[in-house]
């Protein structure tokens, strides 16, 4: 992957930097230009909350290459304290356990690897949420 | 006051037991057990790299910190053997992720398991000396043993971080010395997977010289006798030889066990004695001392002794304490999976 | 706007054609239509094809497509909306006729998906979704669809078994279609011990990789009568977008652009989902048709599972769906699918479905539905005997 697609997403992907709109409150994940709901144009920086409850999963067994490494592994979409859904991977987690309605965390992980010589991809994954 | 003002610790929750390393070479699981004190240890998964832990440990250490404003940190270097690039930053990953660009220095340093302590040592310097007002110190490893080596029971993945502040200090430093001589006992050449080493050398005139001559010289300094301290952390390469250090030098297994975290974690090079220290800071009290010894080969020691605050009360809950990381929540592996989480299997790329 | 109308239709056999390439699908199906239609020229072309870069390296299909086809100065254009690309084109073609810009025009669509390794072909189909956040963290078609599928589980109560069902209803179907892909019946117990894809999704609920080319021409039907040939209305027309990422949206259980997409198409027709008679809907996965004919209102939320598992959308129940077969049994070569289930409806319309699948209902009305990635474009379209 060209390393200026991974740099341009990293202040979302590493530190869940997100868009409140001025006017209506909606945070928008990543950025907008333009406000979803009530098309406003100006957005404050917010940091979206690290945890969330899982909405749905899938445990993927035929992967991509970029990822047959960590194969099989779960995604899942969570929504977060705040109401933001978001999709990433379920990592930490015996597939068997992964449940709908899990409280889940999100930590910092190296997301994908790009062969042996490529740049490396970090963001966020979710995690259960043991303690 | 100079000190550390946050600390935190990330462990993986893998773990791989010495019978099944030892299962897959035919070797004498009980004699590395004993020997070498070794029951287990932890395994990075696919996802978890230096950078990825040496985060999540500083996502902890600002949960201690407090109000802290990540852009007042000045400094962050991550000591490591196992930086995910040969040449690219580990810090500026870690910067970024916590939201301390652009006004801030960045290194990674190397020095074997010492690489941690460095950059200890390093932050208080410039915290002090007015420099930054804050600065990130990080010790972080997913080393590699080669395969069937004796190495290979104990090279384990963890991180530690420690902010160097001034104000609000949980732990001061009261002392610093290292203790440095050119000794060749562990190596990793450029382009090689594996480190080499030299088997029994790695003890009495590597470990032990510098270790021991480090703790005496801070000891000396600080004109202390173990009995004036509250407890000591060593670097661990194993369970075996921290225990033996502190013994010789007159300190308790009551002194040394908060801190000795390696029969169940394995080495985790640059992370062993800072990873020690943050459990060890876990349990202790406002007025106790802490002297903490790393080693890194090559070779040489950087010693602190450490005196807690009142504030320790205040932040140590607000992070995962790291006996939790250690001992709850695990998943065991077999060597298959340990082999293809660590990329020891040859396949098509 | 002008009426149009179907007048002929063509598609290559759906299947791995390793002799074939990208541009022999698609002129094969092109000259099959215009020979079914009997017209001797067609002013307009339209080319639905999802990702032929990704695929086999190859862009500018408009214009590659139209010199093979022996008319190299043809008007034409690519379009693409992912998996709904050749509904797109069909849409674009009817336009073009409608607004009066051009009398007789060919809407094709191809797809060429062998020429790759599984993992390539896994990549370009993940084109479809949101590269940043959500292929970019693992997520598959089929895993989309699985989340999909475990969110409409968990709030109704769908079952293994119901999604069993569609399986092996559209492959009963596709057995009877000369040109699926995998013209073989099924059973619940193959479907659910097949390889596991992406859970609860066996491969036995997904589409298959599949080459081939489908085209129809349309004209008005003011034309349509002077050809003399039975002919097919197009009375409906919808399209609809909404966000490409899943989580994105409000509802994980619900395809809204579908919802739209069809209530403009009936508004468009002048009729209700009760008009029609049978539906050629977007089944890439099993769950796609349960969530797919409950979005267009054919059941309630949550009650479309069950109804498949009566036979109500079987040949011979009261709406039957995917009776070529579906994207399941027929194949899905992505760009093709949207103007194949228009070949399917008009065959059905016409009376010529092929082996004892065509309707004993004498139907009159069919639609058809086909959506791109999952579900962030749909197209519905409502054809009618003329």
């Amino acid at each position: 992957m060209f390393p200026s697609r991974i740099w341009r997403e990293s202040k979302h992907r590493y530190r869940l930097e997100a868009g409140k709109c001025t006017k209506c409150g909606k945070v928008v994940f990543p950025y907008r230009l333009i406000c979803p709901v009530c098309g406003h144009r100006e957005f404050e920086k917010v940091i979206l909350p690290e945890t969330g409850k899982l909405l749905t999963y899938s445990i993927i067994r035929v992967a991509p290459s970029q990822f047959t490494d960590q194969a099989p592994y779960a995604i899942g979409i969570a929504e977060l304290e705040n109401g933001v859904r978001l999709l990433a991977q379920v990592a930490d987690c015996e597939v068997d356990d992964i449940k709908v309605g899990m409280d889940v965390r999100i930590e910092f992980r190296r997301v994908q690897t790009d062969s042996h010589h490529g740049v490396l991809s970090y963001g966020y994954k979710f995690v259960p949420k043991w303690y | 006051m100079v000190g550390i003002v946050g600390y935190g610790a990330h462990l993986p929750r893998h773990r791989i037991k010495v019978e099944e390393i030892a299962k897959t070479w035919g070797a004498d699981a009980p004699s590395y057990k004993k020997g070498l004190m070794l029951k287990e240890k932890s395994v990075p998964p696919p996802d978890t790299d230096t950078i990825t832990l040496s985060v999540e440990a500083t996502k902890n250490a600002l949960r201690r910190a407090g109000k802290l404003d990540p852009a007042d940190i000045g400094a962050v270097y991550i000591g490591s053997e196992s930086h995910p690039y040969a040449v690219k930053p580990s810090g500026t990953v870690v910067a970024e992720a916590i939201g301390a660009v652009p006004d801030i220095h960045c290194a990674d340093y190397e020095f074997a398991c010492k690489a941690g302590s460095e950059a200890m040592f390093v932050c208080l310097g410039l915290v002090k000396s007015g420099y930054i007002k804050y600065g990130l110190a990080i010790g972080a490893d997913t080393s590699q043993g080669a395969p069937s080596d004796a190495l290979e029971y104990s090279a384990a993945a963890g991180a530690a971080a420690f902010i160097m502040g001034g104000e609000n200090v949980i732990a001061e430093a009261l002392h610093t010395y290292s203790y440095m001589t050119d000794t060749p006992d562990f190596w990793r050449r450029e382009y090689e997977f594996y480190p080499q080493h030299g088997g029994r050398f790695t003890g009495e005139p590597a470990y032990f010289k510098h270790t021991l001559g480090a703790a005496r010289g801070i000891m000396e300094r600080a004109g202390a006798t173990a009995k004036d301290i509250t407890y000591a952390v060593f670097h661990q390469p194993n369970g075996k030889f921290p225990l033996r250090a502190g013994k010789t030098l007159g300190f308790s297994k009551e002194q040394i066990e908060p801190g000795l975290l390696s029969p169940t974690l394995g080495n985790t090079y640059s992370g062993a004695s800072p990873i020690g220290l943050t459990s060890i800071l876990d349990v202790a009290k406002p007025g106790d001392t802490i002297m903490m010894v790393s080693y890194g080969s090559g070779a040489g020691s950087d010693a602190f002794i450490w005196k807690v605050t009142e504030r320790i009360n205040e932040v140590r809950d607000s992070a995962v304490r790291t006996r939790k990381l250690l001992d709850e929540n695990l998943t065991y592996i077999d060597y298959g999976t340990y082999a293809k989480f660590r990329h020891k299997i040859r396949k098509n790329e | 706007m002008r009426d149009v109308a179907v007048v002929g239709v063509g598609m290559t056999k759906f299947g791995e054609v390793w002799e074939k390439s990208l541009r022999d699908l698609f002129v094969e199906a092109a000259l099959a239509a215009i020979d079914d239609a009997g017209v001797d020229h067609v002013d307009y072309m339209t080319v639905g094809c999802m990702t032929s870069g990704l695929f086999v390296g190859q862009e500018h299909l408009a214009s590659l497509m139209a010199d093979y086809l022996g008319q190299k100065h043809l008007g034409a254009c690519r379009v693409e909306s992912a998996c709904a690309s050749g509904g797109l084109a069909f849409r674009t073609a009817f336009t073009e006729i409608a607004s009066g810009m051009s009398d007789i025009v060919l809407a094709g669509g191809v797809e060429k998906m062998t020429d790759i390794s599984g993992d390539g072909a896994t990549y370009a189909l993940a084109a479809a979704a949101d590269q940043e956040y959500e292929v970019f963290h693992g997520a598959t078609f089929p895993g989309l669809y699985a989340l999909m599928a475990v969110a409409h589980m968990e709030k109704y109560g769908t079952t293994r078994e119901m999604l069993s069902a569609v399986s092996v209803k559209n492959h009963n179907n596709g057995s009877m279609n000369p040109y699926a892909q995998y013209p073989f019946k099924v059973t619940r117990e193959q479907v659910e011990s097949s390889v596991m894809v992406a859970s609860p999704l066996r491969i036995l609920d997904c589409s298959p990789i599949t080459d081939g080319g489908a085209a129809v021409i349309l004209t008005t039907v003011d034309i349509a009568k002077k050809l003399g040939k039975p002919f097919i209305r197009v009375i409906g027309s919808g399209v609809a977008t909404d966000a490409i990422a899943l989580h994105s949206r409000d509802d994980l259980t619900t395809l809204k652009a579908t919802k739209v997409a069809a209530e403009k198409a009936f508004k468009m027709a002048g009729k209700t989902i009760k008009d029609v008679d049978f539906a050629e809907v977007h089944d890439c996965f099993t769950i796609a048709e349960i969530v797919v004919s409950e979005s267009l209102g054919l059941f309630e939320p949550g009650k479309a599972g069950e109804a498949v598992l009566k036979g109500e959308t079987g040949l011979d129940g009261s709406f039957p769906i995917n009776t070529s077969g579906g994207l399941k049994s027929k194949g899905h070569p992505v760009g093709a699918t949207g103007v194949a289930q228009i070949i399917e409806l008009v065959k059905q319309l016409r009376g010529e479905a092929e082996n004892g699948r065509q309707l004993k209902t004498d139907p009159r009305i069919g639609m058809t539905q086909n959506m791109g990635g999952s579900g962030g474009s749909t197209l519905v379209h409502i054809l009618e005997v003329g």
